[in-house]
């Protein structure tokens, strides 16, 4: 659970931070050394939360690095690196031909992702080092520590440009301007006089019961914004050209740099120099698609097809990485692995191989240095796809496992106990809740029922497929939808089995709708204002047989719920490939946008998901019963202990 | 005339095969054709104007037989026939300018007594009729209590072969066939025209920063945003892509084209993007005398979405789709299926389709329109202007005689 909210906590007020340090580059690096230290141990350390006392995350000027200033590369050359990087790929890779494009094409895409190692200038780098102090950051706070705790915590000791930034949004843009002369006014040891100050004032503030007096931030801003009036003003389209232009480290990033950069699960992608920063530490070269759709900015829309073969390059450069966690990346990439439960249950299973194979290092605590690869196998899922909220409840089971295990176990001891409690949350909470919301939902079924389906969801199959054993007479309409045209496997499997089936498409569904007599659908996620949250399309069959008075009953396992509330389709969700729209397949005469892809003037939106508002669902079929939408979060909230649990 | 009857028979199979697409192409074809029966017509002397009618019907019953889905074929006959009737009135009554009203009352009451296949009336009467039923009442007919069976349509007949015909009326023979043909003429221009009338009111209702919503191929929609563009509007449009037609990237392609922002999402997307759009806009295939929609298949569905979002939904429609119908389960019966290729491989189907024991029989169902009930509907716009739903019974009145909404 903390591993997802936590971050959500502070992620908002982070984005803004990295605004305004784009361009702070002096105390960037005071920034950096200052920060540096606490993710390393933070992060290393996450879940046992009594191991990280708040202050423990203070900060010791002892231990600072020294500041990775030098290389850089402009943007335009990087260009031509990627292209090189993707030229080098070996075309005997099993993927690459499922793909309609030649690996080359990465060339015309923009380069920003590439690791090329072209040293420009070094002025614009500090810029960039900020941005990894507030990612340390972010990694310090991720660990279970409350997150409202931590946050004062690091408000207080931060240098004055953190300070500064943390203390809100007003004073942001004066200091955009200013920053750049702080470094100019205070030395070495101003700052430090600085520091003690603020350690004072964290002190009292801890006596105060963990609560900074909002005047102590405040003030301090103030001062640092005086401190830091007279200065030159630079244009905003500058730094966000010198963030572009953020560059590798010298000698490739670590697997912990990757680790603490890890891409969050929502992050908001129309904030450009995050998304530089993910960039640089991702494992997987996405292509950033020109041509978007301006109102889903803040989602990742990738190039499809050019990965695969630049992954494969660079497999045994990635050392860290489990081949069993690699390939259940590259299935997700490649479309091999898709739907709720098979991505959730494949994705433990290669953790299970990666615990197997686990061996700890020395002078390392497995607790913690599990938990910090099993991130780093996450952050590399992520970024071959978004993970869905299953997959995310999963994760965080998992995490809590390691973190809950005793230390008096031995390691072989503990690894079996991982991969029992994983093989118990597979068939609990993913195989055994499939065979429960089944018995359950058989029981809706009678003879002469016309049951409706959409896309292909594994749960209302073997309802389907076990009402038909019962020997009950029903018949299914499979609705479907482009471009995935997942009923069509669906409706296979039926016939094969003797069941009668009427095929069509999503825009008939009024037309059928007449002769329906229930609705069944499958979820992605259900959260906790009762939205289901599922395969793009299920709103509009929800809302059409709601309409013609349909009831809608709709299948979904306990572990897929989440506490998350969201109300439109559009905050969040997942972008497909786009030229998926523009080609149809099997239909060669439906060519109009041939040629068309590039230009500026059309966009293609493939959304993956949508949110189904709760007055459309009759009933949720799920392992603890058949309930209203309403009573969504009282499950979530009730089982959510046991579920960690189990 | 043998041309003219190879020529129907031509256009009918056309219908059939479903040669012609869309509403508007159909309509002129229909229009010339009636255009010239009309002009090949022999016209006796005496009753000119219901022997005109009747080829006409003769015509438009086999059309409309022909493909009574598209709505559009009957409404240009009976248009026609207006055109006939209307030209034929204004003629008599400039004849009978001087008659009694009265006498031809009586006159009415013994025709119908003698219960004559087409019971005769005196011009003046059908004038009168005309006139409630077409302008609105005047005070002076209210008052002076005008036979109420002149509207009833079992008088559907011209009052062309009353007894008071007279020898003047023989000299009006060329002139009714001349004046039909101008004003099947004009019908012809009116029909053409339609897109640049509808798109004039584009400005009116396109704001600046507008997001709309499309679906479906229409070149009225088409027409439209292009007339709010040429304006300096700028705004974006959602195109559906219209599975599994795929209309929608043809409309997409020609928005393009004209220089407009727009972008494909697939029809399972309209639910998720309804609620950042600010209208949607489409074209109808026929609209039925209650005010519903007979429109590209998965308009009701953005219909109901827009609805749950209150977003308007506004239906472009020429008049010649006015329809002066009352629908009756119009999802099934003004509908029409399409190929199940379009939507599934039969190479790779095909062992499915093995009805034998053992396993399930597979249909396809993959229906071309969509009906949007009427309460959907937030305005049309019609070349005439912009109208409300629960209007549009009025307006489609104004097109058609009563007499020939059963043809």
């Amino acid at each position: 659970m903390e591993s997802r909210r936590n971050p959500r906590a502070v992620v908002d007020p982070k984005v803004r931070q990295v605004g305004f340090f784009t361009s702070s580059q002096p105390d960037s690096s005071s920034t950096q050394q200052q920060t540096e230290p606490i993710s390393a141990s933070a992060s290393a350390s996450s879940p046992p939360v009594s191991t990280i006392s708040p202050s423990g995350n203070s900060l010791s000027p002892v231990m600072i690095p020294p500041p990775r200033l030098n290389s850089s590369d402009t943007f335009p050359l990087r260009n031509a690196a990627a292209g090189a990087t993707s030229a080098v790929s070996p075309s005997s890779f099993s993927y690459s031909n499922r793909r309609d494009f030649p690996d080359g094409s990465t060339t015309a895409s923009p380069g920003r992702h590439s690791r090329g190692s072209f040293v420009k200038s070094s002025a614009p780098v500090a810029s960039s080092l900020p941005g990894i102090g507030m990612d340390s950051m972010a990694a310090a706070k991720s660990s279970s520590v409350p997150a409202s705790g931590l946050t004062t915590v690091s408000v207080v000791t931060m240098p004055p440009g953190l300070a500064e930034n943390a203390s809100g949004m007003e004073v942001q843009s004066d200091q955009k301007k200013n920053s750049k002369s702080l470094k100019e006014k205070t030395t070495k040891a101003e700052r430090r006089a600085i520091q003690e100050a603020q350690r004072a004032a964290k002190a009292a503030a801890k006596a105060d019961g963990g609560k900074v007096p909002p005047g102590t931030s405040a003030s301090l801003a103030s001062t640092s914004v005086k401190v830091a009036k007279p200065a030159k003003p630079s244009t905003q389209k500058n730094e966000v050209a010198v963030s572009a232009g953020v560059t590798e480290k010298k000698g490739g990033p670590s697997e912990k740099d990757r680790k603490k950069d890890a891409p969050h699960p929502r992050m908001q992608y129309d904030d450009e120099s995050r998304v530089v920063k993910a960039k640089r530490r991702a494992v997987v070269k996405q292509t950033e698609a020109k041509n978007r759709v301006e109102l889903f900015r803040h989602l990742p829309q990738y190039e499809h097809g050019t990965q695969l073969p630049d992954l494969e390059a660079k497999f045994f450069q990635l050392d860290p990485m489990h081949p069993a966690v690699y390939k259940v990346g590259l299935q997700y990439l490649s479309g091999d692995i898709s739907g709720g439960n098979a991505r959730c249950i494949a994705m433990l299973q290669a953790f299970q191989d990666v615990i197997k194979d686990y061996s700890t290092p020395p002078e390392k605590n497995l607790n913690r240095d599990m938990t910090s690869k099993i991130s780093s196998y996450v952050s590399f899922l992520i970024e071959c796809r978004p993970l869905s909220i299953s997959m995310g409840n999963a994760i965080r089971f998992v995490k809590n496992r390691i973190a809950k295990l005793p230390i008096t176990l031995s390691e072989s001891e503990a690894k079996a106990a991982l991969q029992s409690d994983i093989e118990r949350f597979i068939n609990d909470k993913i195989i055994g809740a499939d065979m429960v919301i089944v018995k359950h939902a058989v029981t809706k079924i009678r003879d002469g029922d016309v049951l409706l389906t959409y896309g292909s969801p594994t749960a209302v199959e073997m309802i389907l497929l076990h009402a038909h054993e019962l020997k009950k007479k029903f018949r299914v309409l499979v609705v479907d939808s482009r471009p995935k045209l997942e009923g069509q496997l669906l409706l296979r499997r039926l016939i094969k089995r003797g069941i009668s089936c009427t095929y069509t498409h999503i825009n008939a569904i009024s037309y059928i709708m007449h002769e329906v007599t229930k609705v069944f659908l499958g979820a992605s996620s259900v959260l906790s204002n009762g939205t289901v949250y599922s395969r793009v399309g299920t709103a509009c069959v929800a809302m059409v047989a709601s309409a013609f008075r349909v009831p809608v009953l709709l299948c979904c396992e306990a572990y897929k719920f989440h506490e998350r509330v969201q109300l439109d389709s559009i905050c969040s969700n997942e972008l497909g490939d786009p030229n998926a729209i523009s080609k149809v397949h099997g239909r060669e005469d439906i060519n109009y946008l041939d040629g068309l892809t590039n230009n500026a003037n059309l966009q293609f939106l493939n959304l993956m998901y949508d949110a189904t508002p709760s007055d459309y669902i009759s009933m949720i079929i799920t392992d603890y019963g058949m309930v209203p939408p309403t009573s969504v979060p009282v499950i979530v909230r009730e089982y959510q202990k046991e579920h960690l649990l189990v | 005339m043998p041309d003219v009857q190879s020529m129907v028979a031509e256009f009918v199979n056309k219908l059939r095969k479903r040669k012609i697409e869309g509403s508007q192409a159909t309509a002129k074809c229909t229009v010339e054709l009636l255009r010239s029966v009309i002009s090949h017509q022999r016209v006796p002397h005496a009753n000119q104007a219901a022997a005109l009618i009747d080829a006409v019907k003769a015509v438009g019953q086999q059309l409309v037989a022909a493909n009574p889905v598209e709505l559009a074929v009957g409404n240009v006959v009976r248009r026609v026939l207006h055109i006939i009737r209307e030209e034929d009135l204004s003629l008599t009554t400039a004849a009978m300018a001087g008659l009694d009203l009265l006498d031809a009352s009586d006159d009415d009451d013994i025709d119908n007594c003698k219960g004559i296949g087409y019971p005769a009336m005196s011009a003046a009467v059908v004038a009168a009729a005309a006139r409630s039923t077409l302008r609105p009442p005047s005070l002076q007919t209210l008052l002076e209590g005008t036979p109420e069976s002149a509207t009833v349509p079992y008088t559907s007949s011209s009052g062309a072969d009353s007894e008071s015909k007279t020898a003047d009326k023989s000299s009006l023979t060329r002139k009714l066939k001349h004046d039909v043909i101008e004003g099947v003429n004009q019908l012809i221009h009116e029909i053409s025209g339609c897109h640049e009338q509808i798109a004039e009111q584009a400005i009116e209702h396109i704001h600046q920063n507008e997001v709309i919503l499309t679906l479906g191929s229409s070149r009225t929609v088409l027409e439209f945003l292009c007339a709010a563009k040429e304006k300096k509007r700028s705004f974006r449009v959602f195109v559906a892509e219209g599975a599994p037609r795929y209309q929608g990237h043809l409309l997409a392609k020609e928005l393009v084209a004209r220089g407009l922002q727009t972008t494909v999402i697939t029809d399972s997307a309209v639910f998720a993007m309804i609620s950042r759009v600010n209208m949607v806009i489409i074209g109808a295939h026929a609209v039925m005398a209650n005010g519903g929609v007979i429109g590209p298949v998965g308009v009701n569905m953005a219909a109901l979405a827009a609805k749950k979002h209150a977003v308007p939904f506004v239906v472009l429609a020429g008049s010649h789709k006015l329809c002066p119908l009352y629908p009756h389960n119009p999802e099934v019966l003004l509908n029409e299926l399409r190929s199940p290729s379009e939507l599934l491989d039969f190479g790779e189907f095909s062992d499915c389709l093995d009805f034998g024991a053992g396993s399930g029989s597979l249909q396809v169902v993959n229906p071309t329109f969509d009906y949007v009930p009427p309460n959907l509907v937030s305005l049309f716009i019609t070349d005439t202007g912009g109208h409300n739903p629960s209007y549009m019974y009025r307006l489609i009145a104004d097109y058609y005689s009563a007499d020939d909404l059963v043809m």
